[in-house]
């Protein structure tokens, strides 16, 4: 309890609620409560104001810009449509379950086919598929990047051999890279069962592509910061390369490398909508894109619940990363934000 | 005496935007086992180059440094470092710091239980028990350099270097950690150099004083013996004559003969500055001689 209690007074926003419920000073915690609470809400409020006004005076051919509450409605739409999905997927199951044992039970001879439920992907379906999509790619970057980088800040002849490279490629936009690596998926990833959609593959690796860099660039920073002494001290104890690496440069870089892989999350993030929505790998990107050409009256805000949904999976995304940064940060009075 | 560390005649340059800087000429200085020798003198002499050279992180441009009749030019735990700011790995515990070390130096020599009592051991020695299991960030200046100095000690070094090893605390802190090298010095007689700055420090501590002339070109300038007897007391010795009498040796040499030029004497402008190819003698030989040479000089 009292570690809760603890974790909850480190959080900006829950402080003054632990201290106000123990009654310190409680003029100051409902000031604090004010600026940490009172202060976002009220600016969230002005926004859906101004977001409601002026989009009631927007007309699009597909009708009114929605404003909040057609947003709302769609969201719950959206969630309905998924439920709707997820019973008629459950009775599919249900009703092939039955009719199997029914045919097991009169000729235990015979072949009974299970097959998968073929129904459309909902919402939630997208989203699961734009999180898989988006991690598989960054982690294939933090693969690819951390060696590199550390290699790479530890020798000046190699860094003066990828930094160049580095530069090059770190600003090219997703929509140039797509149609390389799908026409590359396309001839090199040919099998008769494939494990991955073509799709997926073309998304993940245009995420690695883009998402890469700031873990490349970030580690080479960390580790070629490595204090002087501390390479004395390596020396002096002989370490092997390998060790060196382990022992004292992995761990003196690790806040560093962190730092860089949040912001490759971000850009990854970022990035996959594009990339689904060209690849038509079947996530948020491709959701958008089909309300895009469906061009329905609900579509704009079907839409918009798409925008805010990838914006709070990229905050939370973000927070999640800040949390391991903060976690594996041996330098605790470091400030992380 | 025997020679157990020979610094050969030992120059170094350096290349730099202007050319070559030549930072070391021709360092000799032939130490003995169980000596405790330190170098002094003005910042930016050279005394830390000596000191990496020894211990293989630099390497000398002529001459060469000579242990126990083998030529080394390479870092090695036989020649244990204590650096200035402790260099300590901050991401571990005071006993994982020094079980880098251990494990690194006894790997197959030694079994986990021994290595283990080992570490403990050395940790004892620098009266670090109690903090043993916490990070470099949550203890104090003086303990993180007390554990850089376990984990030098732990190394079983036959020469242990330490560059300005009380340099960065304060003055109480590096009383206490003076009296805890005797201590341990007095037990385990390692060879030592050690850097100082500080007179006392250096009247204290050492058997040989080696006072370093100024650079470029930076040498061996004076040698004297401090022969007060052991275990020595720092209150007793606050009123010593003798402590007092060397004591002044070094301030003179110092402040007088090798002042900084920027810094202006306390003798003022009748104290003629020694220049550099004056004292350029190899004062290890002759140190009585060189000392009226150069006084001589000086007087000139």
């Amino acid at each position: 309890m009292s570690r809760v209690v603890q974790t909850l007074e480190s959080l900006p926003w829950a402080a003054p609620f632990v201290r106000l419920s123990r009654g310190e000073d409680p003029k100051a915690q409902f000031n604090a409560i004010l600026r940490a609470v009172g202060v976002p809400l009220l600016a969230f409020a002005i926004f859906i104001g101004i977001w409601g006004a002026a989009a009631s005076r927007i007309e699009t051919s597909l009708g009114t810009l929605p404003g909040p509450s057609q947003v709302m409605e769609q969201a719950g739409n959206l969630w309905q449509e998924h439920q709707a999905e997820r019973a008629k997927a459950d009775a599919f199951y249900e009703r092939q379950t039955t009719r199997n044992e029914e045919r097991l039970a009169n000729n235990p001879d015979a072949v009974v086919k299970w097959r998968d439920y073929n129904g459309r992907p909902t919402f939630v379906d997208q989203i699961l598929t734009s999180l898989t999509t988006v991690f598989t790619g960054f982690f294939l970057a933090v693969l690819i990047a951390v060696p590199i980088g550390i290699v790479c800040g530890l020798s000046p002849t190699m860094y003066a051999a990828v930094n160049p490279l580095i530069q090059i490629f770190k600003p090219v936009s997703p929509l140039a890279w797509l149609p390389l690596v799908t026409m590359v998926v396309s001839a090199v990833y040919v099998s008769n069962d494939p494990m991955f959609a073509k799709s997926f593959v073309t998304s993940a690796i245009t995420v690695t592509l883009c998402c890469m860099w700031p873990t490349l660039v970030n580690t080479i920073v960390g580790v070629s910061s490595l204090e002087k002494d501390l390479i004395n001290v390596s020396e002096v104890l002989r370490l092997s390369w390998m060790t060196k690496v382990r022992k004292v440069v992995l761990p003196f870089a690790i806040p560093m490398i962190f730092t860089g892989m949040r912001l490759s999350l971000g850009v990854g993030w970022m990035v996959l909508i594009a990339a689904e929505m060209l690849a038509q790998n079947p996530g948020l990107g491709k959701f958008v894109w089909d309300e895009f050409q469906n061009g329905s009256s609900n579509s704009l805000g079907r839409i918009m619940v798409a925008v805010f949904t990838i914006g709070i999976i990229g905050f939370i995304l973000d927070r999640l990363m800040l949390s391991i940064q903060r976690a594996v940060s041996w330098d605790k009075s470091a400030d992380i934000r | 005496m025997s020679i157990h560390l020979d610094i050969d005649h030992v120059s170094i340059e350096f290349d730099t935007p202007k050319g070559k800087f030549k930072a070391l000429d021709s360092v000799n200085l032939k130490i003995a086992k169980g000596e405790f020798v330190s170098l002094i003198g003005h910042s930016g002499c050279g005394k830390s180059t000596v000191l990496n050279i020894v211990a293989g992180l630099l390497k000398a441009t002529q001459g060469g440094i000579v242990l126990d009749g083998k030529e080394v030019d390479e870092p090695g735990p036989e020649r244990a470092v204590v650096f200035q700011n402790h260099s300590l790995l901050p991401w571990l515990t005071s006993y994982q710091n020094v079980e880098l070390a251990v494990k690194q130096v006894f790997k197959g020599k030694k079994s986990k239980a021994e290595m283990k009592e080992w570490i403990e051991h050395n940790l004892k020695l620098v009266h670090m028990e109690h903090a043993m299991h916490k990070k470099p960030s949550e203890i104090s200046g003086g303990m993180k350099q007390r554990v850089g100095i376990a984990r030098a000690l732990a190394m079983q070094p036959t020469v242990l270097l330490m560059d300005e090893p009380f340099g960065a605390l304060d003055a109480l802190t590096r009383s206490h950690l003076q009296d805890s090298l005797m201590e341990i010095q007095n037990t385990l007689h390692n060879t030592v150099i050690m850097i100082t700055h500080d007179v006392d420090e250096a009247v204290l501590l050492s058997d040989r004083i080696v006072m370093m002339t100024n650079g470029p070109s930076a040498t061996v300038g004076e040698i004297l013996h401090v022969d007060l007897p052991r275990p020595r007391e720092r209150l007793a010795l606050a009123d010593d004559p003798h402590y007092n009498h060397l004591r002044a040796e070094v301030l003179r040499f110092l402040h007088e003969r090798h002042a900084k030029k920027d810094t202006p004497t306390r003798s003022g402008s009748e104290v003629k500055k020694a220049s550099v190819s004056e004292t350029k003698v190899s004062a290890e030989n002759h140190p009585t001689e060189q000392k009226d040479q150069t006084a001589s000089r000086v007087a000139a």
